[in-house]
């Protein structure tokens, strides 16, 4: 059986490498991307812990946060469309009108 | 077996994690994603969580990521230019951020790490449907049922931003 | 436990080998039925009454030149039409055939048919988008929101069975129809699933996917040789598919009607050959019924496929739910 903290290891791996993504990537949807893989390195570690210690809630904050995460992907990509229609780009470092 | 079926799928995820990043290709980054979350619903099943693998492969790779996928291919935008083509400061600002944040994640954990628990007797059928069930719809009812609200809220928003500016007199008709 | 090993790995090369062969025998079925309702004969050449047309068709789709547009995303192009047919041949996996007679019995089996389902949506998509032509992309894009859109009443439907069963286990759902088949208990949730069935396969009269005035040939426009032949293929083993779930969730899956009441005792080879000759029979009769429905009713608007599925089907299927859910309590408590 595999300790729990390889499972937390490729967690924070996972974690990281979403966070680059969000810091260098300048298309809006990759951008989006790469917070559900973020939350889903979270989510790794969550289950994991549910799993070793026998207790059912950290599943349940999983469940919690799959529904959370579908709301923010559905918000997220009708603002990203709304900005397309505006802008007719998606390069987060063009929408810079309210910039000062 | 267990083992070798981790790392497999850790293999699998990073690998596809970092495609994620690395890609050019919106498309194939999608794709990349879609089994990055299969390796991840795999993992949940090592974890004897069978509940939630099932759960996030109709959840995430069946509803959220067409999705990403309808609106890739309606926008149709590739315009981004290749990351390693010139090298800028940003990207060098952002790794080594990211490198902070990765190492105070494994420091935190280092701080704990004798408080890590071992494996649990009670691992065997933690994660079936109606050990999953029974909790959420008793001790979790009320949160369980926010959700809900929360999903109505974001497909009317979605809606709302998203469509087109009815005219008033359109409205009117 | 070695026997039952055993047992599910026959079940499982059977199955797919059924699975593949009905797949090939429903082309043909497909085009005789077609030419019977329209008064012509039908292929009969090859071999006898044409039964061996399926596999002239085969040797056709290998030897044609298999095109690639110099435009279109090469890997995935190629990838596309296996999608398809892997989330075809994955659904065999819960489907019970016969009393003890199934691959594995999953806790989660609807769930994990929900999934298997969602997954298909993928090749379509994928296919009218790599093909990078407009006619293909439209047909991707309308299969994607015709899937997804028509998942939703599938999915409440099939929740409105398991409220009945009390378990999520598709052996389950079919062992509790002994005496009651779903179908009479649950008939708005059956007509639901048979119509959403019917558009997930992207079947008349939901074939908008492919609508040949409208967009040539869809989202497989641009393939041809065996890739198409895949689609093709993956497009008849859906529609077996999904008759088998129909039958598996509304038709008494290998019961015989009422069987709890009159049913007399048998061995139990006997009871296998009669389950799994259920099973086929009512099966190959939903396959009839799919392509009786194709040479029968005109294919529908795109936006009234819409509204039928959202403003519709949906809330009826939630109001079914609600009801059932409901009638279930009130036994429950009395």
């Amino acid at each position: 059986m595999v300790e729990i903290d390889w499972y937390l290891a490729l967690s924070a791996i996972l974690f990281t490498i979403g966070a680059l993504g969000v810091l260098i990537r300048r298309n809006a949807v990759v951008v989006l991307m790469c917070i559900e893989l973020m939350l889903n390195a979270v989510n790794i570690s969550l289950v994991s812990f549910a799993s070793y210690h026998g207790d059912i809630t950290g599943q349940i904050l999983v469940f919690f946060s799959l529904s959370v995460a579908a709301a923010e992907a559905v918000v997220g990509l009708a603002i990203i469309i709304a900005i397309f229609r505006n802008n007719l780009s998606v390069d987060i470092t063009r929408i810079n009108l309210l910039r000062w | 077996m267990a083992t070798y079926a981790f790392v497999l799928l850790a293999v699998l995820a990073i690998a596809t994690a970092l495609g994620i990043v690395l890609n050019k290709n919106t498309v194939n980054s999608v794709l990349l994603l879609v089994l990055n979350l299969l390796s991840v619903a795999g993992l949940y099943l090592l974890l004897q969580a069978q509940f939630l693998a099932i759960i996030q492969v109709v959840i995430y790779a069946g509803a959220i990521m067409v999705l990403f996928l309808f609106v890739i291919m309606l926008l149709n935008v590739d315009d981004e230019e290749s990351l390693f083509d010139k090298f800028r400061i940003r990207y060098l600002l952002a790794f080594l951020l990211v490198v902070v944040v990765f190492g105070q994640i494994l420091y935190s954990l280092g701080g704990v790490a004798e408080m890590l628990p071992e494996i649990s007797p009670e691992m065997a059928q933690v994660g079936t449907v109606e050990a999953v069930s029974e909790v959420m719809y008793t001790n979790y009812l009320i949160p369980f049922e926010m959700t809900a609200i929360l999903l109505t809220a974001a497909v009317v928003g979605a809606l709302l931003i998203a469509q087109f500016k009815i005219k008033k007199d359109e409205e009117d008709e | 436990m070695a026997e039952a090993e055993v047992n599910s790995y026959l079940v499982l090369g059977i199955s797919l080998f059924m699975l593949l062969n009905s797949a090939a025998l429903t082309v043909y079925a497909e085009r005789r039925i077609a030419s019977f309702i329209q008064n012509r004969v039908g292929p009969n050449r090859v071999g006898p009454f044409g039964l061996f047309q399926p596999l002239a068709d085969v040797v056709k789709l290998l030897l044609k030149e298999d095109v690639t547009p110099i435009h279109s995303y090469r890997f995935i192009h190629t990838i596309a039409p296996i999608i398809p047919v892997v989330t075809a041949l994955m659904t065999i996996a819960v489907i019970p055939f016969g009393e003890g007679i199934y691959v594995t019995d999953i806790n989660a089996g609807v769930l994990y048919l929900l999934a298997v389902a969602s997954l298909g949506v993928y090749g379509v998509t994928l296919a009218g988008w790599a093909s990078n032509s407009k006619y293909s992309l439209l047909g991707g894009l309308r299969a994607a929101a015709q899937m997804v859109s028509y998942e939703l009443p599938l999915g409440m439907a099939l929740a409105s069975v398991v409220l009945f069963v009390g378990s999520l286990s598709v052996v389950d759902v079919a062992a509790s129809q002994e005496y009651w088949w779903y179908l009479f208990l649950n008939p708005l949730g059956a007509i639901i699933f048979i119509i959403a069935a019917f558009a997930e396969s992207n079947r008349t009269p939901f074939d908008l996917v492919e609508a040949e005035q409208e967009l040539v040939g869809g989202f497989h426009t641009e393939y041809s040789s065996m890739k198409f032949g895949m689609f093709f293929l993956a497009e008849y083993m859906h529609v077996v598919i999904n008759s088998m779930l129909i039958t598996t969730f509304f038709f008494g899956s290998y019961h015989l009607p009422f069987a709890g009441y009159w049913l007399p005792e048998m061995s139990p080879l006997a009871k296998a050959i009669l389950d799994v000759l259920v099973f086929t029979a009512k099966t190959i009769f939903f396959i009839f019924v799919f392509i009786w429905v194709r040479w029968t009713i005109p294919r529908f608007k795109y936006n009234q496929v819409m509204n039928l599925g959202w403003s519709k089907l949906l809330p009826l299927s939630i109001l079914n739910f609600f009801v059932i859910a409901a009638i279930l309590f009130a036994l429950n408590a009395a």
